[in-house]
């Protein structure tokens, strides 16, 4: 009547009270708990956990995949020609863009005293499919198709054709969770760019915004301002656009202003992302927290000031005239992704 | 006859799982009711011995291993849904569906409470009041649920 038999089985589980047996799985999922949280032993587990959902979560994906793959084969012919024109016209102009680039990286070497001009920060790119599932309710992250046989590492930073989308959390052999930049778990050290005004963007947990929280009430920042990557953190390049500042809100007594940004990535409708991997030996690669030590980079032509701990010396490379980098005027920023590759 | 439901089980549960991960707008996705753990209480009150608070740890490592929580976070939520179950079984199963909805729904408050705890605990906070919203809903839903679940297993064929 009630939706169940009337046969029952016996009150209690197989072998003991259900007392006892909650309390013991109990306390082996706290067991879990604590060793995945401060301990890494079970970074193989979760790298297999991963590799096992992967397939699942394929197939739960592949209706929408069938869908997506029927609509491009059965395009107009109208539609693919007017595509191509599209896409003709957006190759010229971007050409037309890189040759003005290459003149301006090459004047911007000459304005800072190189000979040369210094190398892309870029060494290599890969498009990866997002796989359409729901990771979990309420927080911002995206399962791609790329894992460890691609390549794929841990942190490693992601973005679109407009802007940075988020970096890698967990990584399997095929496939790889990514934390969006409106996760509130993210942190993403930023960069006004009129002003070159470092803070920290934070995830708000809604798809089109993102928060500055550490933004002094008298804080030089206008509705309409680009924020673009600051380098700091170890995970990101400098001088990639993020979002537009949107909303400045500043109260009489408060001390900060709050301040809301959108991001440029198209996070809900981008159907592939970009995982980029980055020289180390490019200014503008992300710094490394390599212990208070400043390995990467020619000190010389550091465009940022990198913040070395108190305790090191920001020694220059061996063999060439050496400038110290400057000394950092807000310390606490690059500790601000504790994540470290 | 097939006296152990245990095939039943793993299927509602296969099914429940889908039902997770399928993708649906952010408005479907925020009431979306949390299928598994549905599923879960179902068979721990229905079928103590087969199900029951095992069945609802392994479930809870699966969700952990989609969702990338904490490993044992939802492991430990929805075992402590399957040990409820299966101390009340006899009191909830004889009650109206409806009475059962409430029971479900203290029960699923419960589970998202725990999730909240944990989620706290292990520095990912995430103070919204929509993730209670799936208690609700789930408790909703409940009265359709069980009887869709009661068929998928017949003792006596």
């Amino acid at each position: 009547m009630a939706g169940f038999g009337t046969r029952s089985g016996s009150p209690h589980g197989r072998g003991g009270i259900p007392g006892f047996r909650f309390t013991l799985y109990a306390l082996a999922s706290i067991a879990l708990m604590v060793l995945d949280q401060r301990t890494d032993w079970l970074r193989h587990v979760r790298f297999l956990s991963q590799g096992l959902t992967y397939p699942i979560e394929v197939v739960v994906n592949s209706p929408i995949t069938a869908w997506h793959s029927i609509e491009n084969s059965f395009a107009s012919r109208r539609a693919l020609e007017a595509e191509n024109r599209r896409l003709r016209a957006q190759v010229r102009n971007l050409t037309i863009r890189t040759v003005r680039f290459d003149a301006l990286a090459r004047e911007n070497a000459a304005l800072i005293g190189l000979k040369k001009a210094l190398p892309p920060v870029t060494k290599r790119w890969l498009p990866a499919n997002i796989v359409d599932i729901e990771l979990s309710r309420l927080r911002q992250r995206i399962l791609i198709d790329r894992g460890t046989a691609n390549g794929v590492f841990r942190n490693q930073a992601v973005l679109d054709d407009y802007g940075i989308v988020g970096q890698t959390m967990q990584v399997g052999p095929w496939s790889a969770a990514v934390l969006l930049i409106t996760d509130p778990d993210s942190d993403l050290p930023v960069q006004i760019e009129r002003t070159g005004l470092r803070t920290i963007a934070v995830g708000t947990g809604d798809p089109d915004k993102i928060a500055l929280p550490y933004l002094p009430a008298n804080a030089n920042v206008r509705v309409g301002d680009v924020l673009v990557t600051s380098g700091l953190g170890g995970v990101f390049p400098a001088g990639y656009p993020v979002a537009r500042v949107s909303r400045i809100q500043r109260g009489a007594a408060q001390p900060m202003s709050q301040v809301l940004a959108t991001p440029f990535a198209h996070l809900q409708t981008d159907r592939e992302v970009m995982l980029l991997w980055f020289r180390h030996d490019s200014p503008a690669a992300p710094l490394r927290e390599t212990g208070g030590q400043l390995r990467v980079g020619t000190p010389g032509a550091q465009p940022l000031p990198a913040p070395p701990r108190p305790t090191s010396k920001a020694a220059p490379a061996p063999g060439k005239p050496g400038v110290k980098a400057p000394q950092a005027a807000q310390p606490t920023a690059g500790s601000a992704q504790p994540r470290q590759p | 006859m097939n006296t152990s439901p245990r095939m039943a089980i793993f299927k509602s549960v296969l099914i429940a799982l889908i039902l997770t991960l399928v993708p649906l707008p952010s408005w479907l996705a925020i009431i979306r009711p949390d299928f598994v753990v549905l599923t879960v209480l179902y068979w721990s009150i229905r079928a103590p011995r087969s199900g029951g608070i095992g069945l609802g740890w392994a479930c809870g490592l699966i969700l952990d291993a989609f969702q990338g929580s904490v490993l044992g976070e939802h492991a430990l939520a929805v075992a402590l849904v399957a040990y409820l179950g299966v101390r009340e079984h006899q009191r909830i199963r004889t009650k109206p569906l409806l009475q059962q909805s409430l029971a479900v729904l203290v029960v699923l408050a419960l589970y998202e409470f725990v999730l909240w705890a944990v989620d706290g605990w292990s520095g990912h906070p995430l103070n919204t009041a929509l993730r209670w919203v799936p208690a609700l809903t789930g408790a909703l839903l409940w009265p359709v649920v069980a009887p869709i679940l009661a068929r998928s297993y017949r003792p006596r064929g």
